[in-house]
């Protein structure tokens, strides 16, 4: 403990040192930040400066070996640095899937050249990752997908469409899952490979969503070459690789939703409620809304109280808990409910799509609740997470 | 506050489970009622429970209890609650015996601390009246000086185990108008006192409860139990920390009936399969398994806070309580329509969690009540 004292007393002095003033309270949600990679663009230099700094320190990817450019930290140093940023209202270096999914992924099924290859781009922020999984023809049965790939030699010659590919339009590599044995069951035919965006033969159209903006993307592959040493894990066991990465990818949309609901965002609340609600003697006057928020912060609090204690758990040694499984459905769920609740409190000053007469906070939570309406089918839908619940938690029979 | 058992609490929670399969199945309420048992739990194993150390678990060593805290006592009600174990830890421990050990002097202390700790005496705490819903300030009930002492005149409805109790703590009114928070005291009053009439009610759980009829009832002033006319702050405490017990309570029975549905989904072939095949059902069950989960969390952090003194204890204390009610009922329902039919028949278990989630829900507040005072605590 006196080590990990000392550790924060450097950590603090560190930041005090080098953290750019210009950053101090850009600390956005888990989905707002500099996402790096070839294509980006830096408003505020000190970004791109501060990015450079934590990369040398191994700060972007705390816990990721020293080797590959992470910071080689313990679990526990990691919490106190996350602290200490947190203190400091600085944002973090780095986010994006390169951090949260092709990473860990590469660490725990990657070769060693694979691993030398891409995880110390990542730590610097210079490669953007995308996740070509879903296809227009497979969905919630993802395993279904149909975008082949056929040996030639040492590459293969990937052909089809892939889906829903967040911000690929702004990504410079692909982590794909692709068929290489069309003759096997659906599951074990299926191999996870990665390219390079400007390999010929990838093309990328974005799609604008109700909310108006484009996160995701179609990716059409035309006879694209890509070399056989990118395959990851073995071939056809693709299936198994990318379970363990949709893992990671719940954890992180659970973390970002959860949070978003129960921390920061919520103190939001009492200020929408005051700003547009009548009060009489301290209380909200209208009892049904005061109900609604009531039981959505009650809600935040609880997931946060669980989240806490799936932590918890695992800290004192115990296996992950039945309880983690519950996160990706609640969390999402949960922040599409809190995003109702602040429509019907700003009220008719919710239904603005831009322009005269509604101002940036009521137009971005307008968008916001647009966009919230994907929480519960990315990444998993609902429906099929609560199988997944009723199957690997409850023993449901199939 | 770590939301994890400790070594010592796992192993707690698996004496306190193997004890319960052992000597406490349902069938033991079911007999219990059947007989219309005029003691509505069973003596011997209260003794027993004593002797385990778990009457008086929350009270300190020199009253003759183990001096732990509320973390370690939700683990033994959370094994009692999934059989429906009718003993009186409500009343006793944690309404009565708080009272006493919170706000009374150190003669009431001593005269009644090491007797209940032992698993003999008994106390009930009498505060709810035809009016007052979940109010706990809402006392019509008046005490009125006389001499040195007090003259206690009112009704109280559905008291938790006066029939048995030896003793009772009465919320009176020495001052103020019906709704006041002040103005209330605390009054210990033998059961036996003139004036004093207790009459046995059924509600659908079958757990003692009783009507108590206060005429004229003379105490003196040693019967003041805290301060006089500062009742109030004394009352709330308590109910609250009862409110956690309670809540442990109910997460095991919300468990237990959870449990019985899953096996019954697994077993029950319809249509030439289990029925827990069907996604229909499936999501259902996910559903109420995520409301469990979310319920123990909250259960977790109330009782550690209590044990902590946390300055957040309130609003924990309404967000456990809203949610256990909430998950209860929910997985009870759940339960008998999954159950379908025979869900419905007396013979099955199914039914006495049912009518267990109704009165657990409306004790110290259902959760509509909480999630009004959440709010009120949180400024809006």
């Amino acid at each position: 403990m006196a080590d990990l004292e000392s550790f924060r007393e450097d950590v603090r002095q560190w930041l005090a040192a080098n953290a750019p003033k210009s950053l101090v309270g850009m600390t956005g949600g888990d989905l707002e930040g500099n996402w790096g990679g070839r294509k980006a663009t830096y408003p505020n230099p000190d970004m791109k400066r501060w990015l450079e700094l934590c990369a040398a320190r191994g700060f972007t990817a705390p816990e990721w070996p020293r080797e590959y450019g992470g910071g080689g930290l313990s679990r526990e140093e990691t919490k106190v640095l996350r602290q200490e940023l947190a203190r400091a209202k600085l944002p973090p270096p780095l986010i994006g899937f390169g951090l949260t999914m092709i990473g860990p992924t590469l660490l725990m099924f990657g070769d060693e050249e694979q691993k030398k290859e891409h995880l110390p781009k990542i730590c610097r922020g210079e490669i953007r990752w995308c996740q070509g999984y879903s296809e227009p023809g497979a969905g919630s049965d993802l395993a279904g997908l149909q975008t082949r790939a056929v040996l030639d030699g040492d590459h293969y010659i990937l052909n089809g469409q892939k889906i829903w590919t967040s911000y690929a339009d702004l990504c410079d590599w692909q982590f794909c899952l692709v068929r290489t044995d069309p003759n096997a069951k659906k599951q074990e035919g299926i191999s996870f490979i990665l390219f390079d965006m400007e390999t010929p033969g990838v093309s990328v159209k974005p799609i604008k969503l109700i909310s108006g903006s484009s996160p995701f993307c179609e990716t059409f592959l035309t006879d694209v070459r890509v070399p056989v040493k990118n395959v990851v894990s073995k071939v056809n066991n693709g299936w198994t690789v990318a379970k363990a990465l949709l893992a990671h990818e719940r954890t992180m949309i659970a973390d970002a939703f959860g949070s978003a609901a129960g921390g920061g965002k919520s103190r939001g609340f009492t200020a929408l409620a005051r700003d547009y609600l009548d009060f009489e003697d301290g209380t909200l006057a209208d009892a049904s809304l005061r109900h609604r928020i009531a039981q959505v912060e009650m809600d935040a609090r609880a997931f946060l109280l669980t989240t806490q204690r799936a932590r918890d758990a695992a800290k004192a040694g115990h296996a992950p808990g039945t309880e983690s499984s519950i996160f990706k459905v609640y969390g999402t769920e949960l922040n599409q409910r809190r995003l109702e609740v602040m429509l019907s409190i700003a009220g008719p000053q919710a239904l603005g799509w831009e322009g005269a007469g509604f101002d940036e906070r009521e137009l971005d939570l307008t968008r916001q609740w647009l966009r919230s309406r994907a929480n519960t089918i990315e990444g998993g839908t609902s429906e099929v997470q609560l199988n997944i619940i009723a199957k690997r938690v409850l023993g449901l029979p199939d | 506050m770590q939301l994890v058992l400790t070594e010592e609490q796992e192993l707690l929670a698996k004496t306190a489970g193997d004890w319960v399969r052992e000597h406490s199945p349902v069938t033991r309420v079911r007999q219990l009622r059947d007989t219309n048992d005029p003691t509505g739990f069973s003596r011997p194993l209260w003794k027993q429970m004593a002797e385990l150390g778990w009457v008086g678990i929350v009270f300190p060593e020199q009253y003759g209890g183990a001096g732990m805290g509320y973390a370690d006592l939700a683990v033994v009600l959370e094994a009692l609650g999934r059989t429906l174990a009718p003993e009186p830890f409500l009343s006793t421990v944690l309404l009565g015996g708080q009272a006493l050990l919170v706000g009374g002097s150190d003669a009431q202390k001593k005269a009644w601390l090491p007797g209940l700790c032992e698993g003999g005496k008994l106390l009930a705490l009498a505060q709810q009246e035809p009016k007052s819903r979940h109010d706990l300030f809402r006392v019509a009930t008046r005490a009125r000086p006389d001499g040195t002492g007090f003259r206690l005149e009112g009704e109280k409805i559905q008291v938790l185990d006066a029939q048995v109790a030896d003793a009772l703590l009465v919320v009176a009114r020495s001052s103020g108008g019906e709704r006041d928070a002040a103005g209330l005291t605390l009054f210990l009053v033998p059961r036996d006192a003139a004036g004093l009439r207790v009459t046995p009610q059924t509600r659908i759980d079958h757990r003692n409860a009783a009507l108590v009829r206060l005429d004229g009832v003379r105490v003196g002033a040693d019967a003041v139990v805290g301060a006089i006319g500062q009742g109030g702050a004394l009352l709330q405490q308590v109910v609250d920390c009862a409110t956690v017990g309670l809540c442990a309570e109910m997460l095991g029975a919300t468990s237990q009936v959870f449990d019985d549905t899953l096996h019954y989904l697994k077993t029950r072939i319809q249509f030439g399969v289990p029925i827990g095949s069907f996604q229909a059902l499936k999501h259902r069950a996910a559903r109420v398994f995520m409301e469990i989960e979310l319920a123990r969390s909250a259960v977790m952090a109330v009782a550690r806070a209590a044990d902590a003194g946390d300055a957040d204890f309130e609003k924990l204390v309404s967000l456990a309580k809203a949610r256990c009610s909430d998950a209860f009922v929910l997985a009870a329902n759940e339960a008998v329509q999954m159950f379908g039919g025979v869900g419905m028949t007396d013979e099955y278990d199914v039914g006495f969690y049912l009518k267990r989630a109704r009165v657990a829900e409306m004790t110290f507040g259902d959760a509509a009540w909480h999630r009004e005072r959440y709010a009120r605590l949180g400024g809006y």
